[in-house]
């Protein structure tokens, strides 16, 4: 896994207070993870805080499962 | 409308000298200090250094680590309390009316570590406003029950009443209201308060209403003792489930005491200071035994709002004179604020709490750390000295008065 895989997935793990080996690629935050829409928009933040990126709203709308997170973030990285 | 009667069927505390009902209780009777250096941040520069803080609190004990997050520490405690009450009630969650059950509680400030926190982030920050979404729903003063009635499905009213210190004897009237009225059968009512943070301390201090004995936290709450200097801040949380007579008798339902009645009114003076004559605190207690239909000679105990402040606690005292005239001296009077320290909007719900215990129990818990005499109070009153009391207590009334004026009482009855 990459290190930003393993970031991302430690933020998941931490802010939705799920099961490490639930936060698969696949795995969609609101449908399979359990978020509502404050833990997304709070996840978005972390990201933005951990990675020092912005990600505008407008992309953070395209951003629902691990997978997107983590490649989004590779490619702004 | 016929007026249904009200009483208590269970109870929940988490304070600074006990994390349940039973502990609450056995710190009251022995006379413990819940006040100790503050743990929670650094106070080198600040004038008072201590507090009465709740101690060995891990929410996550008692709440899934995710729901405790999303919850500022007023809101935890709150839940705390309202699980051990309804716990403690022995409510069969599957059989009642949830239709029918409210949660009315008080706050005086709400999320005040989360405010303050959020607010240092964004000083910290370049001017770029990035709030967590949480901050808003996490702050506001009515999420405690809202959180309570997310968790068990209580669908009757769902609102905290917010006036400073008297903020949960406000709710605790509004719930005897609720159910004598006919609009609830069970009301989870109370109130919490998690203010001992930078912002509260800070706060306090500036309008020079804490007291400064940071050499001696534990003997600091002085109720009533000529060297009082102030109040000394705390926190935590008391709940307490109100239920229609009937309904609790069809369930056979243990009942604490019946909430015999309660009492409003408005110094109309001033911010911060109590009226020098305690007009407006005169009032209230007036209206309380009016509104339970009872005589002054009825009351056995006031659990007394006395905060340790130089004016403050006079003036009670005085108001409780002119209301009870001689009977004043046959009144166990205590300030167990002496102990817990002043809980703001969660103050009269774990005095309402001591005051149903004493019922229960039939033990007045004492006022502590009396050593001096103040001549401006009648030597003929009993305060309930540094030592618990034996009294079998079949009336109890409990104080409170907030910052602005505002003054509540509730009135419980053995049953």
């Amino acid at each position: 896994m990459s290190d930003i895989a393993s970031r991302v997935k430690a933020i998941i793990v931490d802010k939705l207070g799920v099961d490490e080996n639930e936060v698969v690629a696949e795995a969609s935050f609101t449908n399979d993870l359990g978020a509502d829409s404050l833990d997304t928009v709070e996840l978005i933040m972390e990201f933005e805080k951990e990675f020092d990126i912005q990600i505008p709203d407008d992309q953070a709308e395209n951003i629902a499962t691990v997978g997107q997170a983590i490649s989004y973030i590779e490619a702004a990285k | 409308m016929e007026i249904k009667r009200v009483v208590v069927t269970g109870l929940g505390a988490l304070t600074p000298i006990g994390n349940t009902k039973d502990e609450y209780w056995d710190g009251l009777v022995s006379g413990k200090s819940g006040a100790a250096p503050i743990t929670y941040f650094d106070t080198e520069k600040f004038k008072t250094t201590f507090a009465c803080e709740v101690k060995n609190f891990d929410a996550t004990q008692y709440i899934d680590r995710r729901e405790a997050r999303r919850m500022d520490k007023f809101a935890q405690y709150a839940m705390v309390a309202a699980d051990e009450a309804i716990a403690d009630a022995k409510l069969n969650l599957d059989q009642v009316d949830k239709l029918r059950v409210g949660v009315i509680w008080g706050a005086g400030i709400g999320g005040l570590e989360t405010f303050q926190q959020e607010v240092l982030n964004f000083a910290g920050g370049d001017g770029t406003p990035r709030f967590n979404p949480f901050f808003i729903p996490k702050m506001i003063a009515d999420i405690a029950p809202a959180n309570i009635s997310i968790k068990h499905g209580f669908m009757g009213p769902n609102y905290t009443t917010v006036s400073a210190c008297a903020s949960s004897a406000n709710a605790i009237f509004d719930a005897l209201n609720s159910i004598r009225l006919g609009y609830t059968d069970v009301v989870v009512t109370g109130g919490s308060e998690a203010a001992v943070t930078i912002a509260g301390m800070g706060g306090f201090n500036a309008m020079h209403a804490l007291s400064t004995r940071n050499e001696s936290p534990e003997s600091a709450s002085r109720p009533f003792d000529g060297a009082r200097d102030g109040f000394v801040l705390g926190e935590g949380a008391g709940a307490l489930i109100l239920e229609e007579y009937e309904h609790a008798k069809a369930r056979g339902a243990k009942i604490y005491a019946e909430v015999a009645g309660g009492g409003l009114s408005s110094d109309a003076y001033h911010m911060t200071a109590p009226h020098p004559e305690g007009l407006g605190v005169v009032e209230v207690m007036k209206n309380c035994l009016e509104n339970a239909g009872l005589n002054p000679e009825d009351v056995d105990h006031i659990n007394t709002h006395g905060t340790s402040t130089p004016l403050g606690d006079v003036a009670e005292l005085k108001a409780i004179s002119k209301v009870f005239g001689s009977h004043a001296k046959n009144i166990n009077i205590n300030s167990t604020k002496s102990m817990t320290g002043h809980l703001l909007g969660a103050a009269g719900a774990i005095e309402a709490i001591a005051s149903i215990l004493s019922i229960e129990h039939g033990i007045v818990p004492p006022t502590i750390n009396h050593t001096t005499v103040d001549e401006n109070i009648d030597p003929e009153l009993n305060l309930t000295l540094n030592k618990a009391q034996k009294r079998d207590v079949k009336v109890a009334m409990s104080n409170t008065f907030g910052f602005g004026g505002h003054n509540a009482c509730v009135l419980f009855k053995k049953i």
